[in-house]
């Protein structure tokens, strides 16, 4: 009885030894090795898997770096410059600083701005009604209003103002990871340079038609007047395709053209208010 | 026994109310604007310049390229501008406006109604006066009829199959083409023979157009290589792939042409409008179609110039009633509706539907119960359920793999769903998507290649 236990004991033990070296030396053959950076640099991204650096997520954009010689083209919009600096620091290399972005709507098509002339019932979905037709107004670039690139994004950076029919952009939580980009069907968001405080100036217009049968079908169109590639002393503005527009990396925000714009499509955001006149007027209305 | 296509199909409610309608000529609108892309391909070339004083029927654009066709005044006087003008398709277009001054036609134009039965050109010359008069197909996705006349090289033709099907709801017009210009009908499928020269035709008709089929049976009596063959009623049985299977049992593989079983099908209006061309030398310029719909005052069918504006022909058929909710281009089941009825009727336009606000409400749509009656009625065994989740991802690799470009835009699905699902809306997304992504995957290779 006790020599059967004893055998098994030992034969099962030397079985157990001769696998393990088997094993062992199979594991060396096979042996893939990983360099351990890739999981210290994938800690430090902000693990969003957005997709806004270009690559399928996270994992991958980790990878590429470790790989990369150069951080030349490699960015994650997201983290920004400060995680792209830390992982700089884990990899010994160097951080190419890139300037920080936010998206940007090319429309201002609000209802009153752009009249409705027909009604779309079909599936709320930007794609289909870009393929259908020129949308419920008589522009046939400007943004259709079912929200695509809201759905897209994984940030909560936006949502659909009822009052406009147009998607407003949150600029904090913005983290231009170009989803929404991509979403739009008719490729009026634009990923421009941030600039301090958040101020912007751009026009809000994608409409490429003429003068007259852009302004027919909004009032805000862009007519390519030139006046404000006229007035503009920076050479930051190009007019093409019946189109202006304002490069962000030359304006100097200085508004010139705002102010000469006949149909105000050229936007101004997050400017102090330019009239201490009118509060005067409001304070002493008030007394 | 009567026949049809083995699996698949719907049977919409019909509502041809304008059979009996005889065919009327529209009174001349008082300006028409002609787009440059009124066929499958590439757009055309005007060769007339603003001022210009133009002849019905005189050549105004020149074909763009190998698939593509040329197009001729509807009317005579004088060119007002080339300008960008909203039409069917949904979007602005290239088009000639001309002014109407007058009825003039070009003296090549034989105007005398005597039918001409001897053929006399060869096949060659056929096929070049069709793509001078600039035919196209006019069941719908006009395509240049002098191309698809032309058999390729390394395949081999043997029957014509005429479509006399008109299986989409409401519309009349190619029901009315055959019985009051059956003769010229017969004389163009002979001429089409002869370009294509094959031995053998067969017309396909529903039976509910019985007076249509006996009509033609009776004229082409003596004619021993054309048949006419009643089909039992079921849509889609216009779509060519259903028509090839209900009549000879042939299935056109996926991807494939229907010449590659050896077979070429034309509509019924094609026929007329080759016998017009080759027989009488009058250029493709006016069509009928169908106005049509429950609230009009006097739906009718009519001989429309190209280019007349619909809303010319809704005042023909007694102004817009009311409670309209759409104008349909096309048919009811694979029609597109228009944002204004300001647009021109083109050569690919068949009818025009008319739609209250209570028949063209869209229901709401609800989760799907996966009860597969979209796949049941899926005339060419796609899953069109399993198409729009794959377009509603953007998944097109997968949706390609699916044979999602086989689907010839029915609207059998949607028609059926009992939750109301946009099927349809989602697969001609993707399938203009996938159509897309092939479109350059080819380019890139010919690139390559250079």
């Amino acid at each position: 009885m006790s020599s059967t236990v004893l055998l098994t004991i030992i034969s099962l033990t030397l079985l157990g030894l001769l696998s393990a070296v088997i094993l062992y030396f199979i594991a060396q053959k096979f042996k893939i090795f990983e360099d351990p950076r890739i999981d210290e640099v994938q800690a430090i991204l902000p693990a969003a898997n957005c997709g806004g650096c270009g690559f399928a997520g996270c994992r991958n954009f980790a990878e590429a770096l470790v790989k990369a010689d150069t951080f030349d083209g490699l960015n994650c919009p997201v983290g920004g410059n400060a995680t792209m600096t830390t992982a700089a620091h884990i990899l010994g290399k160097e951080a190419i600083p890139n300037d920080p972005m936010v998206a940007v709507l090319l429309c201002n098509g609000t209802p009153v701005n752009r009249p409705r002339t027909s009604k779309y019932d079909g599936p709320s979905d930007c794609r289909i009604s870009h393929n259908l037709y020129t949308g419920e107004t008589d522009c046939a670039y400007g943004c259709v209003g079912l929200g695509d690139c809201v759905k897209a994004c994984s940030f909560n950076a936006m949502y659909m103002d009822s009052l406009t029919e147009l998607p407003v952009i949150i600029d904090d939580k913005c983290v231009a990871c170009g989803l929404c980009v991509k979403a739009c069907p008719r490729n009026i968001i634009e990923l421009r340079k941030k600039a301090k405080k958040d101020r912007k100036i751009y026009v809000a217009c994608a409409n490429k038609d003429k003068g007259g049968p852009a302004r027919r079908a909004c009032k805000v169109a862009c007519i390519a007047c030139n006046k404000c590639y006229n007035v503009c002393e920076f050479d930051a503005i190009k007019i093409e395709n019946n189109l202006a527009y304002i490069d962000a990396y030359k304006c100097t925000f200085c508004r010139k053209c705002v102010a000469v714009c006949p149909t105000a499509s050229i936007i101004e955001l997050n400017f102090p208010p330019p009239k201490p006149k009118a509060e005067v007027h409001e304070a002493t209305a008030k007394v | 026994m009567i026949k049809t296509f083995p699996y698949g199909g719907t049977h919409p409610p019909d509502n041809k109310i304008t059979a009996a309608n005889k065919i009327v000529y529209l009174p001349l609108p008082s300006s028409v604007s002609i787009p440059l892309s009124q066929h499958a391909g590439v757009p055309s070339v005007p060769i007339v310049n603003k001022g210009d004083r133009v002849l019905v029927g005189q050549l105004i654009a020149k074909a763009g390229g190998f698939i593509s066709a040329n197009i001729h005044s509807s009317v005579s006087g004088v060119v007002n501008k080339i300008d960008k003008v909203l039409d069917s398709s949904g979007y602005k277009q290239n088009s000639v406006i001309i002014d109407v001054e007058g009825d003039e036609w070009i003296s090549s134009i034989d105007r005398d109604p005597q039918l001409k039965g001897e053929i006399e050109m060869s096949g060659e010359e056929i096929l070049n006066r069709c793509f001078e008069s600039g035919i196209v197909g006019l069941g719908g996705a006009a395509f240049p009829t002098h191309i698809k006349l032309k058999v390729p090289s390394d395949r081999k033709c043997n029957l014509l199959i005429i479509n006399g099907v008109e299986c989409e709801p409401y519309l009349t017009s190619d029901h009315r083409l055959m019985l009051e210009k059956g003769d010229e009908i017969i004389t163009g499928i002979l001429i089409m023979m002869k370009a294509l020269n094959v031995s053998r035709a067969m017309i396909g008709i529903e039976n509910n157009k019985q007076d249509a089929i006996e009509h033609l049976m009776d004229r082409c009596k003596g004619i021993k290589e054309l048949t006419v063959h009643p089909l039992k009623v079921k849509y889609p049985q216009g779509g060519e792939k259903q028509l090839i299977k209900s009549l000879i049992n042939r299935e056109v593989p996926h991807g494939g042409l229907p010449v590659d079983v050896g077979v070429v099908v034309q509509n019924v209006g094609t026929a007329f409008a080759v016998y017009e061309a080759v027989q009488k030398n009058k250029p493709l310029f006016e069509r009928v179609i169908t106005i049509t719909g429950k609230s009009l005052a006097f739906p009718s069918n009519y001989m429309v110039r190209f280019g007349t504006s619909v809303s010319n022909l809704i005042k023909a058929a007694g102004g817009l009633p009311e409670n309209t909710g759409k104008i349909i281009n096309g048919g009811p089941m694979m029609g597109k509706a228009v944002s204004t009825a300001d647009v021109p009727v083109v050569k690919a336009t068949s009818g025009i539907v008319v739609l209250t606000k209570e028949e063209s409400v869209r229901r709401s749509v609800e989760p799907c119960i996966r009860c597969a009656k979209c796949n049941s009625v899926c005339a060419l065994k796609l899953e069109p359920y399993l198409l729009m989740a794959l377009c509603q991802k953007d998944m097109m690799d997968r949706a390609e793999a699916e044979r999602i470009t086989d689907c010839c835009e029915c609207g059998s699905c949607s028609f059926i769903c009992p939750a109301s699902r946009p099927l349809l809306d989602y697969i001609r997304l993707g399938k203009s998507q996938v159509l897309r992504i092939k479109r350059e995957r080819t380019l890139e290779k010919i690139r390559q290649n250079e």
